[in-house]
C-alpha cells in the first residue's frame, strides 16, 4: 500500500494538558513531511507517541498496516522505525567511533529481529561504522570522546546512529536546532543526501521555515494538539491559523516566494 | 480473637516507633535527595545515650518520672550535636555529585559511627528498663500493655501531626514541600535550597534518636541495632515512596501489622515476610505506594 | 584478534608466575592470596556491575550462597556422605551455579530498579538471607559448619600438599575470570554496558533490552561472587552466616571503589593490598576497623580521581 504509516484518533491528555487531540494523519511511503507548530503543540508528543515512548490515550498508530501502539520502542524500532532527539541522545564517556560500534552492535546481537538491516555480521561492523562516519562527515571526530564535540556534530552523530538500523520510516526531532545558521543548509543537504539513497520515508519537526519549505514535499501544522493545516508547503505556509499561531511573530523570516506571492 | 488482638496491637506499636524513624528517613530523602545510610546509626546513637542517661540518672536516685524527660532529651542531644556536625561538616561538599556517591558517603558515615558507638561503648549490650514498667500497666481485651507502651504511639501520632502542621500551615513548612515536590524550580523561584538543608538533617537526625531513645527501655541496646533497623527503615520508606510524609506513615503500618503477624506465627520468617511484601508493592507500584509522577525526558 | 592474544598470552604467563611462584611462598601467604583471590571474584563481578552503572550493596548475598553450597545440600537433604561433594574445583563451581540460579530469580525484579533502589533493595535481600541462616539450625545457625575438601578434579589431595592445591585452583579461576571477563566487556553485550549507565534510553531506543543485559550482567556478578565465596570457605575451612552481612558486602564495595573500573586487574590487584592491610589492622585495631574504611572511603571519594570517577563521573578512558 502507499500508506506506510497510519495514526487514528490519536489522543493524549498529560494532566491537564492536550498534547493530542483527535489526530488523524496518513504517511506515504517515501514521502518528506515537516511538522511545524509552537513549543508544546503537539509534534514531539505525536513522536513519542508513534515510537512508543508515550501511548495514547485512545486511539491506534498502524505501519504497513500492523497495529504499533503498544509496542515498546525497542520493538517498534526493530520493525523499521527509527527517530533522532531533540536534545541529542548520546553516550557521553564513548568516543563518537564507540557510539556508532555500540548501535552496529545492537543490531548484530539482535539481527534475527530486525527486519530491515542489512545482513550484519561481526567482521563487518568495524567497515560500516567507519563507513557511516565518512557518509556523515564525521571522520574527523572519530576518536574523540563525545563530550568535547560541537552541537551540529553532535546533532549528525545523534541522527548517523538512527540510521545504523537502515529504517524504512525516520522520526526527526529539530535537527537543526542548536546548529548555527549558516551550518544548517549545510547539515541538511548532508543529511538528505545520505537518507534519500536509501529510499527513507522521512517526517522531521522543525522550526525554521526556510527549511521546512526547501525540504519537504507535505507539512503537518500542530497547535494545542490538533493538527490544523495539512498539505503542500506553498498552501501550508500561506494558510491564516499557520501565519496566526505558528509562523507568526516568531522565528526565522517567512519564507521568500511564499511571502512575496501573498503580497 | 485475643491473638488477632495481640498481633494488631502489637504491630501498632511497632508501627509507632518504625514511624518515627522512617518519616526522618523519609524527609531527608525528600529534600536533599540523599538516601542516609547512617540514620540507623543515629537511631543507635538515641538509644545510647538515652540509656546512659537514664542509668546515671537512676543511679542517682533521683525522680524516677522525671527520667522521661531523658528520653526526649537524648534525640535533642543527638540531633544538635550529630546533624549539623554531619551536615556542615561533611555533606555540605557533596551535594551536587551522583546520587550513588551521595550513597557512598553515607555509607561511609555509617562505618565510622558504628565504630564510634563501639569505641564510646563497647560492645556488651546496655539497659535502660526502668522507664518501662514505671507508669504500669493497662488491660486491653484481655491482654496486658504498659502505659508505655500507649505512651510510645501516643508520641508517633503527634509527631505525625507536628511535622504535618508544620510543613502545611506555616511559611517555612509550605515552602519545604515545594523543594521536596521540585527542588530545582524550587531555586528557580529563590528558595534558598541550602539553608533547608540544615534544618532538614539536623530534624531528621533527631526523629532517629527520638526513636531510638524510645525503644532503648523495651529491649536491649546492642551496636547491630543500627544496620538492623536501616534495613526495616529502607522497607517502609520504599513501600511508602522515597519523600512521602503519609506513606511512611502507610508504609509503617503494613509493615509494623505484617512484622508482627510473622513474629507471633513464624519467627524465622519475619525480615523476609517484609521484604516480600515490600516486593509485592513494587511490582504493582514500582516506586511505592505514594510515588510522585516522573517528568517528561525528552 | 592479535590484540586479544596477547591480553591471553600475559595473563597465561602472569598465572604461570603465580603458581610456580606460589610453591616458594610461606603458608600464610599462600592463605593470604587465596582469600584475596576469592574476594577478588566477588570484586570483578562488582565491576561489571558498575560499569553498567549499577553498585550492588548485597553481593554478600551470592558470596555466602556460593560459600555455603556444596554441602548445604547435603546437610538439608540429609544425604549420604558418599554424595557429598568435597572437591577443591567442583566446590566453588557449584557454589557458583547456586548463586547463579538465586541471581537469575532476583533479577527479574531487581533489573527494574537503579541507582539507590537498586543498591537498597540488594542490601535487603543479604540481609535476608542473613536473617534465614541464623535462624536455620540444620545449618548451624549463628555458628555456621566446618567445610573440607579432599579431592581437585576427582584426585585425592596429599595432607601436605592441600593448601597449595587450593591456591593452584584459585589462581587458575582468577585467571580464566579476567580474560572471560575481559574479553566480555569487549563484546557487543560487554559493551552495552557503559552505553546503558550513560544513556539507557537511547539503548532501548536502537532495539535492544536493557532489561536484558542488566539481568545478564547481575548474574554474571552473582557467579563471580559465589564461585569467591566458595573458594574463600574452602580456605578457610569454615561458614558462618556473617558472610551474608552488610559489612562483608560493604568490604567488596570498598574495594571496588579503591580498585576502580578501569582495568579487570584493578578488581584483584585491590584486593590483595586490602587483604595484606587487614590482616595487620585487624590485629591492631579490631573496634576501629570499620572507622578506617568510612574514612578512607570517603577520602577516596573527595580526592583519588581514577578509579571512583570513571564509574560516577563517566569520564576517564576504560580498558
Amino acid at each position: 500500500m502507499a500508506e506506510v504509516l497510519d495514526a487514528a484518533k490519536l489522543n493524549k491528555k498529560f494532566g491537564a494538558v492536550t498534547a493530542a487531540s483527535n489526530i488523524d494523519v496518513n504517511i506515504e511511503r517515501d514521502s518528506i513531511v515537516g511538522l511545524i507548530g509552537g513549543n508544546g503543540a503537539g509534534k514531539t508528543t505525536f513522536i513519542n507517541m508513534v515510537t512508543g515512548y508515550v501511548k495514547p490515550d485512545t486511539g491506534t498508530i498502524r505501519y504497513g498496516g500492523r497495529d504499533i501502539t503498544q509496542l515498546a520502542p525497542r520493538n517498534i524500532t526493530q520493525l523499521g522505525i527509527c527517530r533522532s532527539f531533540q536534545i541529542p541522545q548520546l553516550f557521553e564517556s564513548l568516543t563518537v567511533h564507540e557510539n556508532l560500534l555500540v548501535a552496529l552492535g545492537i543490531v548484530v546481537l539482535e539481527a534475527k529481529r530486525f527486519t530491515s538491516a542489512a545482513a550484519l555480521r561481526s567482521e563487518n561492523v568495524e567497515a560500516v561504522a567507519d563507513e557511516t562516519l565518512s557518509r556523515f562527515g564525521l571522520s574527523e571526530y572519530r576518536n574523540k570522546p563525545v563530550r568535547v564535540l560541537p552541537e551540529g556534530v553532535r546533532k549528525l552523530l545523534d541522527i548517523a546512529m538512527a540510521l545504523v538500523v537502515k529504517p524504512k520510516v525516520l522520526l526527526l526531532d529539530e535537527p537543526t536546532s542548536g546548529v548555527s545558521a549558516d551550518q544548517k543548509f549545510l547539515i541538511m543537504d548532508m543529511m538528505m543526501a545520505a537518507l534519500r539513497a536509501d529510499n527513507v520515508t522521512i517526517l522531521f519537526v522543525e522550526h525554521d521555515m526556510e527549511i521546512v519549505s526547501r525540504y519537504t514535499q507535505r507539512i503537518l501544522a500542530f497547535y494545542e494538539g490538533r493538527i490544523i493545516a495539512d498539505g503542500v508547503p506553498q498552501t501550508v505556509l500561506n494558510d491564516a491559523d499557520v501565519r496566526k499561531f505558528v509562523i507568526g511573530k516568531t522565528h526565522a523570516p517567512a519564507t521568500r516566494g511564499v511571502m512575496h506571492a501573498a503580497n | 480473637m485475643t491473638d488477632l488482638a495481640s498481633v494488631l496491637i502489637d504491630g501498632i506499636i511497632y508501627t509507632s516507633y518504625l514511624f518515627i524513624i522512617a518519616v526522618g528517613l523519609t524527609l531527608i530523602y525528600g529534600v536533599m535527595k540523599i538516601l542516609n545510610m547512617a540514620h540507623g546509626s543515629l537511631y543507635a546513637l538515641g538509644a545510647y545515650v538515652a540509656a546512659t542517661l537514664v542509668g546515671v540518672w537512676f543511679s542517682h536516685g533521683l525522680n524516677p518520672y522525671a527520667s522521661f524527660a531523658l528520653l526526649f532529651v537524648a534525640p535533642i542531644l543527638v540531633g544538635l550535636a550529630a546533624g549539623p556536625l554531619i551536615e556542615r561538616g561533611l555533606l555540605r561538599f557533596m551535594y551536587g555529585k551522583d546520587e550513588i556517591v551521595l550513597l557512598l558517603v553515607t555509607y561511609a558515615v555509617l562505618l565510622i559511627l558504628e565504630d564510634v558507638i563501639k569505641l564510646v561503648w563497647g560492645v556488651e549490650s546496655y539497659s535502660a528498663y526502668q522507664p518501662y514498667g514505671l507508669l504500669g500497666n493497662f488491660d486491653v481485651a484481655g491482654l496486658l500493655y504498659t502505659k508505655y507502651d500507649a505512651l510510645l504511639v501516643v508520641v508517633a501520632i503527634l509527631v505525625g501531626f507536628a511535622l504535618s502542621w508544620v510543613l502545611t500551615q506555616t511559611r517555612q513548612g509550605k515552602l519545604l514541600l515545594a523543594v521536596i515536590h521540585d527542588r530545582e524550580v524550587s531555586t528557580a523561584m529563590g528558595i534558598n535550597v541550602h539553608r533547608f538543608y540544615l534544618v532538614t538533617f539536623t530534624v531528621g537526625t533527631m526523629l532517629a534518636a527520638l526513636g531510638g531513645a524510645l525503644v532503648a527501655p523495651q529491649v536491649s541496646v546492642v551496636p547491630s541495632m543500627g544496620v538492623e533497623m536501616i534495613v526495616l527503615a529502607f522497607a517502609v520508606v520504599v513501600i511508602g515512596g522515597l519523600g512521602s510524609l503519609p506513606g511512611a506513615a502507610l508504609g509503617a503500618l503494613i509493615v509494623g501489622l505484617v512484622r508482627s503477624a510473622a513474629v507471633h506465627y513464624a519467627p524465622q520468617v519475619e525480615l523476609f515476610s517484609i521484604y516480600l511484601v515490600m516486593a509485592l508493592v513494587l511490582i504493582f507500584r514500582p516506586k511505592g505506594l505514594f510515588s510522585a509522577a516522573e517528568p517528561r525526558k525528552i | 584478534m592479535i590484540a586479544l592474544d596477547r591480553t591471553l598470552m600475559l595473563h597465561g604467563l602472569a598465572l604461570a608466575v603465580v603458581v610456580i611462584g606460589g610453591a616458594l611462598l610461606p603458608d600464610w601467604i599462600q592463605g593470604l592470596v587465596i582469600l584475596a583471590f576469592g574476594k577478588g571474584l566477588v570484586v570483578l563481578g562488582l565491576l561489571l556491575l558498575m560499569r553498567t552503572g549499577l553498585v550492588s550493596f548485597g553481593q554478600g548475598l551470592f558470596y555466602c550462597l556460593g560459600a555455603y553450597a556444596a554441602v548445604s545440600v547435603a546437610r538439608i537433604f540429609t544425604l549420604p556422605d558418599s554424595l557429598l561433594i568435597s572437591d577443591a574445583i567442583l566446590m566453588p563451581l557449584f557454589g557458583g551455579i547456586v548463586a547463579g540460579i538465586i541471581a537469575l530469580i532476583l533479577g527479574f525484579l531487581l533489573a527494574n530498579y537503579r541507582a539507590i533502589f537498586f543498591a537498597m533493595l540488594s542490601l535487603a535481600f543479604s540481609m535476608i538471607l542473613y536473617g534465614l541462616l541464623i535462624k536455620m539450625s540444620v545449618l548451624g545457625s549463628s555458628d555456621g559448619f566446618n567445610v573440607a575438601y579432599t579431592t581437585v578434579a576427582g584426585v585425592a589431595i596429599a595432607q601436605s600438599a592441600k593448601l597449595y592445591v587450593l591456591y593452584a585452583v584459585s589462581s587458575a579461576m582468577v585467571f580464566i575470570a579476567m580474560v572471560g571477563l575481559h574479553r566480555y566487556l569487549r563484546s557487543h553485550m560487554g559493551r552495552l554496558a557503559p552505553a546503558i549507565r550513560d544513556n539507557e534510553l537511547r539503548v532501548e531506543y536502537m532495539g535492544s533490552s536493557v532489561r536484558y543485559v542488566i539481568h545478564v550482567n547481575f548474574i554474571i556478578a552473582a557467579v563471580l561472587a559465589g564461585v569467591g565465596g566458595g573458594l574463600v570457605a574452602l580456605s578457610s575451612g569454615h561458614v558462618d552466616p556473617d558472610l551474608a552481612y552488610w559489612t562483608t558486602s560493604g568490604e567488596f564495595v570498598f574495594v571496588a571503589v579503591l580498585g576502580g573500573t578501569a582495568n579487570v586487574a584493578a578488581p584483584i590487584m585491590a584486593s590483595l593490598l586490602f587483604e595484606w592491610i587487614k590482616s595487620a589492622a585487624y590485629q591492631y585495631a579490631p573496634y576501629t576497623w570499620q572507622m578506617v574504611l568510612g574514612i578512607a572511603l570517603l577520602l577516596v571519594i573527595m580526592f583519588l580521581p581514577q578509579g571512583l570517577w570513571s564509574v560516577f563521573n563517566r569520564q576517564a578512558k576504560e580498558a
